[in-house]
């Protein structure tokens, strides 16, 4: 990360309305020209319950948090201390909390931060209809250099449904909470960025994802809601009508895939989202995808496992039942987006790899990652469309082949309503018409093809995103939403002098060896980067891949996201 | 070429494939293969824009037997593979192949939604009362008392399932039953249920004679039932429930629920839809 940021947090018990005053601070960052990335905690409650809205706002785009939060915004405490872990702060942090909810919980304070007291509850009752939270707002604004004339635009286009008497309350009490701060202890302040006339887009990794279908040419969905993954769902459900396109709420995750497996096989692109719960239910017909040979896309949004884990935090530990969990030899697609951006590229990619290779694709992103919203620059659009090849006229009396044993081992597929090709799409296994064939021959020759397909086709330079120094004699290697923090810690470790490079990758299967060697060329040693307690991402590249000689893993499970300062102090340390 | 297609007469024999079938000699299923075939025949349907989409089973391999569009799916998964593919292709004329285990087990959830649904599709159950394929075990409409099965030797021991209640109580718009035994009649039961739209259930009485030799008895058993199509669902339910299943050839209920078939709402561009995102 260059550029300056700062970070911080707002907590509250369910209503204190500290998720709405992120959003409205989100919208202001933007429109001041910061870039910005919030991520969001609950507990368990349905409804109501402790929350926390973590921010970074920054001069530069961001796709990590820092390794301390700078303020700590208490509108109330109940139940927050339970984030504690997830919200570390240390002597140079400052916490506002409210005289009247009680004492700073005692997990907070013994980080040495500075306490200053902000009578929010009380501000905001000598204002008609003003609410603690504006007062809060107006405190970090006030600190961080947010100006009055940004905010009161986006009051006046967030509320105008509620009226200038909502507006007017609401900044009356942002204005008490700027007062109030104005000779609190200072933290970070962000410089006023110029009129910045470049689009931005304000996006979740959800919604991006439910965009990168869209843009792949995704027409069908079936799913069956699941937390982290429902908002995906929830953004397409509208928007894929006006596309031309369908949604259907199936009746479970058996439903969902098998739905969209008939879509596809119907001849419409096709995709699901899930969670790691759902993604188990439907490894069965994923293998039927793989080998009936019909394009889908499964996004798996993880959440910590196993069984329901936790639902409402992050891990990347579905790795090994996305490349491993199906039975038989079935090779398939699976891919992961580096960031809350890159789920839109690479859902787009991975329907394009689905349709243009007729196999299975499955998308890992995962809650930190889905329901993270980023400030950052519109997305450009980048030109794949998944095409599937159709079959060629055949000759009076050719029997049309469907699964024909061709070089590349892509055979061209025929949809229903084209006269002349009629055939059984089969998950059992089948000779070149698909007839069903117990003959050693016939299963060779297909497996032959279906891994042929995947492993002979040029994925180009998207299999990893490489950043850093050509020369390194150091590499991290990571995926997923693990690439934000080990992004910001090549930054800081290149600053410092290191030769350093990261190897984000996004192509997970099939492995890529020449590529890989390649890219580490000259590396004495790596690093490995991810969220799993296993250290799943680690195991796999051993299997996999040759790595240098030394090779280190940091390896948390969640929910604590890797920090940069973790990854940069591994790497220091190892000499 | 195309225009030569469409003119030309099609005869059940046109929708057969020249795949042999797998089938026990007597099998009831061979019936429903060819009342099938004759179904799309009396309809004229070009082969190509007709799918037939099953699971896994003795009845499921019916796919693979007709020159139409095939889909041959893994166990239970029918009606989803279905619903997909007509909802995506509503210009399709889909039907679905299957027998009790496939329907009524495994697949016992997407059963119950799918008359719920009711999306146009056409779900023909052979109904043995037994796991053919996998050497005979007891299935959801197997009798409790049945010893036939090493997994079950004194029986299954509980109650066996009645899928047209079921289907009734689940929303069903249309429902039928009949006797391999009688090709023309069930070729007759699947014209009608696939022009009513919307879901149609037809339960067809195949006997299995390799593990349930009994049952070459139900062509002697079975009898036309002597009843009108009704548009009472608890009428018909109380019908059902009080018979002793050997009441067939007809179609029992019929309703008028409009079939489920979502629309898009349009062809906008995707760069359309960037102003939910933009600042």
């Amino acid at each position: 990360m260059s550029g300056q940021t700062v970070s911080l947090v707002m907590a509250g018990s369910g209503g204190a309305g500290v998720v709405t005053a992120g959003s409205l601070l989100l919208e202001a960052a933007a429109r001041a020209g910061w870039y910005a990335y919030m991520t969001r905690s609950s507990g368990p409650q349905i409804r109501g319950g402790e929350a926390a809205v973590m921010v970074r706002l920054g001069t530069e785009p961001l796709a990590s948090h820092d390794d301390c939060f700078h303020l700590l915004v208490g509108v109330d405490w109940q139940n927050v201390g339970r984030f504690a872990a997830e919200i570390p702060l240390g002597p140079d942090s400052l916490i506002i909390g409210d005289p009247g909810e009680g004492e700073v919980p005692e997990v907070f304070a013994r980080s040495g931060a500075q306490q200053i007291a902000l009578a929010m509850k009380a501000l905001a009752k000598t204002i008609p209809d003003g609410r603690p939270n504006m007062v809060a707002f107006g405190a970090i604004a006030g600190l961080i250099g947010l100006t009055e004339d940004i905010v009161v635009g986006v009051l006046r286009d967030t509320l105008k449904r509620k009226g200038e008497g909502a507006i007017a309350a609401s900044l009356a009490a942002f204005r008490a909470g700027v007062e109030a701060a104005a000779d609190f202890p200072a933290v970070p302040r962000l410089p006023a960025m110029k009129a910045d006339t470049s689009e931005r887009w304000s996006i979740t990794g959800n919604e991006a994802t439910g965009m990168g279908a869209l843009r792949g040419g995704v027409r069908f969905v079936a799913a069956y809601p699941i937390t982290p993954a429902t908002e995906v769902l929830e953004w397409l459900a509208p928007a894929l009508p006006k596309v031309g396109g369908v949604l259907v709420q199936a009746e479970d995750e058996l439903a969902s895939i098998n739905q969209i497996i008939g879509g596809s096989y119907g001849g419409v692109p096709s995709l699901t989202a899930t969670s790691g719960p759902g993604l188990a239910l439907m490894t069965e017909s994923l293998g039927l995808a793989v080998a009936a040979e019909v394009p889908i896309v499964v996004v798996d949004v993880m959440r910590v496992g196993p069984s329901t884990g936790i639902a409402t935090k992050s891990e990347q530990a579905d790795l090994n039942i996305a490349v491993y969990g199906l039975h038989g030899d079935a090779p398939h697609l699976v891919l992961a987006p580096t960031s809350v951006a890159d789920c839109l590229f690479t859902t787009q990619w991975a329907v394009h790899l689905a349709e243009s290779l007729q196999t299975a694709a499955i998308v890992l992103t995962d809650q930190a990652m889905g329901q993270a919203r980023a400030v950052m620059p519109r997305s450009a659009a980048v030109s794949f469309i998944g095409q599937r090849e159709k079959p060629a006229a055949l000759a009076e009396g050719v029997h049309y082949k469907r699964y024909a044993n061709t070089a590349s081992g892509v055979s061209p597929m025929a949809i229903p309503g084209m006269a002349g090709f009629t055939y059984t799409a089969d998950g059992l296994e089948h000779n070149e018409t698909g007839t069903p064939s117990s003959q050693a021959s016939d299963h060779q020759a297909q497996l032959d093809k279906r891994l042929r397909k995947l492993t002979g086709y040029n994925y180009g330079d998207h299999w990893a995103d490489i950043t850093g120094d050509a020369d390194a004699d150091t590499a991290i290697l990571t995926w997923g939403s693990s690439a934000g923090p080990a992004r910001e810690a090549l930054a800081r470790l290149r600053a410092a002098g290191h030769r350093v490079k990261l190897v984000a990758v996004r192509l997970i299967s099939p492995v890529q060896p020449e590529k890989f060697a390649a890219a580490l060329a000259g590396v004495e040693r790596v690093l490995v980067v991810e969220q799993s307690h296993s250290g799943q991402f680690h195991r796999y590249l051993r299997a996999q891949y040759d790595l240098p000689r030394q090779v280190r893993a940091l390896h948390n499970p969640g929910p604590l996201a890797v920090r940069p300062g973790a990854i940069v102090e591994q790497i220091t340390q190892w000499s | 070429m195309d225009a030569c297609v469409k003119q030309r007469e099609y005869t059940a024999k046109d929708y057969k494939s020249e795949v042999k079938p797998i089938w026990c000699p007597g099998c009831g299923d061979y019936s429903v293969l060819a009342a099938i075939t004759r179904a799309l025949a009396s309809m004229q349907l070009a082969p190509e824009n007709v799918a037939v989409v099953s699971g896994i089973g003795c009845s499921s391999r019916i796919p693979a037997y007709t020159s139409v569009y095939g889909f041959h799916g893994v166990h239970g998964r029918a009606l989803p593979v279905a619903t997909g593919l007509k909802i995506a292709r509503p210009d399709l004329t889909v039907l679905v192949t299957g027998g009790d285990g496939d329907g009524f087990s495994i697949g016992g959830n997407h059963f119950l939604h799918a008359c719920r649904r009711n999306v146009d599709l056409t779900y023909i159950v052979m109904d043995n009362q037994v796991y053919g394929m996998t050497k005979g075990q007891a299935s959801p409409t197997t009798d409790p008392d049945w010893e036939g099965s090493k997994l079950t030797p004194d029986g299954a021991g509980i109650e066996s399932f009645h899928p047209l209640v079921v289907a009734l109580a689940a929303g069903a718009n249309f429902v039928a039953r009949c006797s391999s035994s009688d090709p023309n009649n069930v070729a007759d039961i699947i014209t009608q249920a696939i022009r009513h739209p919307g879901f149609s259930l037809v339960q067809v009485l195949s006997p299995c004679v390799t593990f349930r030799s009994e049952q070459l008895e139900w062509k002697h058993l079975v009898r036309t039932a002597v009843v009108d199509v009704t548009d009472d669902a608890a009428r018909a339910a109380r019908r059902l429930m009080t018979d002793d299943g050997f009441n067939v050839g007809k179609v029992l209920y019929k309703g008028d629920r409009p079939a489920y078939q979502p629309e898009p709402k349009g062809m906008a561009a995707v760069a359309e839809l960037e102003s939910d995102f933009a600042l």
